[in-house]
């Protein structure tokens, strides 16, 4: 054997040898040459579909289902009744789509969303994302007179522009806020706090009654960051948030902020967190709060559908706006955080690109708004699709609540912009901060090091925002 | 062998080889070269930056963290379970009875039970523990409620000071059967005979663990050790089921540094980078470990 023996560094240099051959089958590709197809345009086709180009439509198969898209599909089939629609609906949207992207032959359209989806932030940066304009600038489908622009709710565009462009739909609209339920209130006689003051007296009470005023996502502290910030904003105004976004020195630690992180700061002295909270997950933390061991909680409007299974019948879920600090806040009360979210896409180089666009007018059209409204429970940025539909007690209060905050609404977006920096480095700040282990002063100085650290670092993309 | 064994050879091995070369190298000499690119892996554009990844990674301080965390798993997860390891196989084949060589009555259950994480998934253990873990109907603040010992209760993957050691306790949970099974197979083929002789020369059981069987196992240990010690270098199964490196940091590894970096943040370069410092420190810490435990094999007579 002796003589024929196969050293190891031979067999690795061999492998060496090989492996640029190998390459050819590379990851980082290339090639995928694309050449559009494109129709006619005209006023029945404004867009300019080619009405027999196949289109190709991925679905995020999550909360929301497929079935709400293949409605929408049936929608685009009676307008183009010779395109054929290839559907797929996915869990894991990032890990199935990349190696198309590289390879140029993306699908015409994505419904990028879940915890799999593909960083929003870099697809921008890699110009892999069509510009929206011209469908957002077109004839409302079913709306005449109106642009499909024009159709939408105020902020609806702004979580999907970066820089002079718009690159992402988002088609749901979520509501952030205080969750709590109205059957609980209404048993004990509380009333829900519209001031700092109230809050403090009302957990006081609450606590005394033997329950928890507060529970979070402990293993996801950054659920926490929604109250605080937003707190901050309604104090300080809009421009709070304008300067989160733009990553402006020291906008973490500027007076709204403080105030907030102080007001908050409260909450944990007190001890009006439910005990072990900062050791639960998400669901864990929820379903606590589902089962009435704590008052509130910090979350989305997502909230309801997530908690289906475990709400007892007659719970009547409400959100509610974070408290006033005071008289002096900028914005009233009834202010809340909305915001476009369930992003959707069309890659720059899908092949058909307008009938992309297409698909996402007849979304934007009333009927397909209302129908997905019906079907999975969620408000659309079409204004005005919920009405007439019969919604949970949970998706009620977030319309009542969007009516009472009308052109008040707020939001931020750094998040989309820069997802390390809420994912990984707010995250861990409120995690330390929720659980009582640093104060105020230390966790918006946490914030403000992750936010110069993203400034800093040039292989993040940056983004400015004016409005 | 007869001639044209060649052309047999190859038809066995090249398939086999071919598929290897790849799945597995081809892979392994792409991240090398991805690692010297800025590529963010959703277009075919990307430069080549040389050792700037390497340069950045070296001043990240969450990395440090990171590696510092798997630093302390590669010294204590070998340790912990080597000697539990050693401890109940031995408990479980040659500890009982004295005069003759058997385990403790019941063995065969035990040997079961310890056994079972092994068939279990990594994420069903993750999801398993962190129910367990639960800090307020989890069974483990639950059973220490009952026991009146309130005051251990911990909120566990939720404190900083004491996430980490709850991860290394469910990576030693689950890897310990394994190698109670495998010591245990080592110490059954020790001759009974040894067994019988020191204990007439009025050895106590202690004693033959640690003159007798532990020499006599000790080619398995070497073995078990590097396997550990490889294992600790991951660990990202557990981590990203259970705690995705939180809170603050506390239970990252490079495993989970290196998802973040790829599909958080969607730097394939840097990414990659991250993965070409962990091979070149497995390969060491095999190296190192192969190397330190090596030991003048026992012949048995």
């Amino acid at each position: 054997m002796s003589a024929h023996e196969v050293s190891r560094r031979t067999v690795l240099g061999a492998a060496a040898a090989i492996a640029p051959a190998v390459m050819a089958g590379c990851a980082v590709g290339g090639g995928g040459n694309t050449e559009k197809v494109e129709g006619q345009a005209d006023a029945k086709n404004p867009l300019g579909v080619k009405d027999d180009a196949p289109l190709e439509v991925v679905i995020f198969n999550g909360g929301f289902g497929e079935d709400y898209a293949k409605a929408h599909q049936a929608m685009f089939k009676e307008n183009f009744p010779k395109v054929t629609i290839t559907h797929t609906a996915v869990t894991e949207i990032g890990k199935t789509l990349q190696p198309r992207f590289i390879d140029g032959t993306p699908p015409d359209v994505i419904n990028n969303s879940g915890a799999g989806q593909i960083d929003p932030g870099s697809l921008v940066a890699q110009a892999q994302l069509a510009d929206l304009k011209d469908l957002l600038d077109a004839p409302s489908l079913d709306q005449p007179g109106k642009t499909v622009r024009q159709t939408l709710l105020p902020g609806a565009v702004e979580t999907g522009t970066f820089g002079d462009k718009v690159h992402i739909l988002n088609y749901a609209y979520t509501v952030y806020g205080i969750w709590y339920s109205k059957k609980l209130f209404n048993d004990k006689g509380w009333t829900y706090p519209k001031t700092w003051d109230e809050h403090i007296a009302l957990c006081k009470q609450i606590k005394a009654a033997g329950i928890a005023p507060w529970t979070y996502q402990g293993l996801h502290p950054r659920y926490m960051s929604w109250p605080v910030i937003s707190t901050a904003i309604k104090f300080g105004g809009p421009q709070v948030a304008l300067n989160i976004d733009n990553l402006e020195p020291g906008a973490w630690t500027s007076e709204p902020m403080k105030m907030a992180a102080d007001a908050w700061h409260q909450i944990v002295k007190d001890g009006y967190i439910l005990e072990g909270s900062s050791g639960l997950d998400h669901k864990q933390s929820q379903t606590e709060w589902s089962k009435g061991k704590a008052v509130f909680v910090s979350s989305g409007s997502w909230l309801e559908n997530e908690q289906k299974a475990v709400t007892p019948a007659d719970f009547d879920m409400a959100v509610g706006p974070t408290p006033s600090l005071g008289a002096g806040d900028k914005l009233p009360f009834a202010a809340i955080r909305g915001t476009a979210g369930e992003p959707f896409i069309v890659p720059a180089k899908a092949k058909n690109e307008r009938g992309g666009k297409e698909y996402l007018r007849t979304m934007l059209s009333m009927k397909g708004a209302k129908d997905f409204t019906q079907k999975v429970s969620s408000l659309t940025i079409v204004a005005g699709s919920a009405e007439g539909v019969q919604l949970p007690p949970g998706l009620k209060s977030c319309v009542e609540a969007l009516k009472a905050s009308g052109d008040k609404g707020f939001n931020w977006v750094y998040p989309v912009y820069y997802r390390k920096l809420e994912r990984n480095l707010v995250d861990a700040a409120c995690g330390e901060f929720f659980s009582g282990r640093i104060g105020p002063q230390e966790f918006l100085a946490k914030c403000q090091k992750g936010a110069d650290e993203i400034a800093a670092d040039t292989t993040f993309k940056k983004y400015k925002r004016s409005a | 062998m007869k001639h044209g064994k060649y052309p047999l050879l190859a038809a066995f091995l090249l398939p086999a080889l071919g598929l290897y070369i790849y799945f597995v190298i081809s892979p392994y000499a792409q991240a090398f070269y991805i690692s010297g690119t800025d590529w963010l892996g959703l277009s075919d554009t990307y430069n080549w930056v040389g050792f700037d990844n390497f340069v950045r990674l070296a001043k990240d301080e969450y990395l440090r963290n990171a590696l510092w965390h798997n630093a302390v798993l590669m010294v204590l997860l070998p340790v912990i379970t080597i000697v539990l390891g050693l401890f109940l196989a031995s408990m479980l084949n040659v500890g009982g009875g004295q005069g003759r060589v058997r385990g403790l009555p019941g063995s065969g259950l035990y040997k079961v039970i310890f056994f079972a994480p092994q068939v279990l998934s990594v994420a069903v253990i993750g999801v398993l523990w962190k129910e367990l873990y639960n800090p307020r109907s989890g069974l483990i603040n639950g059973g220490l409620r009952a026991l009146g010992l309130d005051s251990l209760t911990k909120t566990w993957l939720g404190d900083p000071d004491v996430a980490f050691w709850a991860v290394l306790a469910v990576m030693v949970w689950a890897n310990v059967g394994f190698y109670v099974v495998l010591f245990g197979a080592a110490m059954q083929s020790i001759p009974r005979d040894i067994y019988e002789a020191v204990a007439l020369d009025g050895a106590n059981r202690w004693t033959a663990l640690w003159r007798i069987t532990l020499p006599l196992v000790w080619d398995t240990v070497q073995v078990a050790w590097v396997y550990l010690a490889i294992l600790a270098l991951d660990g990202f199964a557990l981590v990203q089921v259970m705690t995705r490196g939180g809170p603050n940091f506390s239970t990252d590894v490079v495993g989970q540094r290196m998802y973040d970096v790829a599909f958080g943040e969607f730097k394939f370069g840097e990414a990659s980078a991250i993965g070409v410092i962990m091979f070149f420190l497995t390969l060491s810490v095999t190296v190192i470990a192969l190397r330190l435990s090596r030991r003048e094999k026992v012949e048995f007579s």
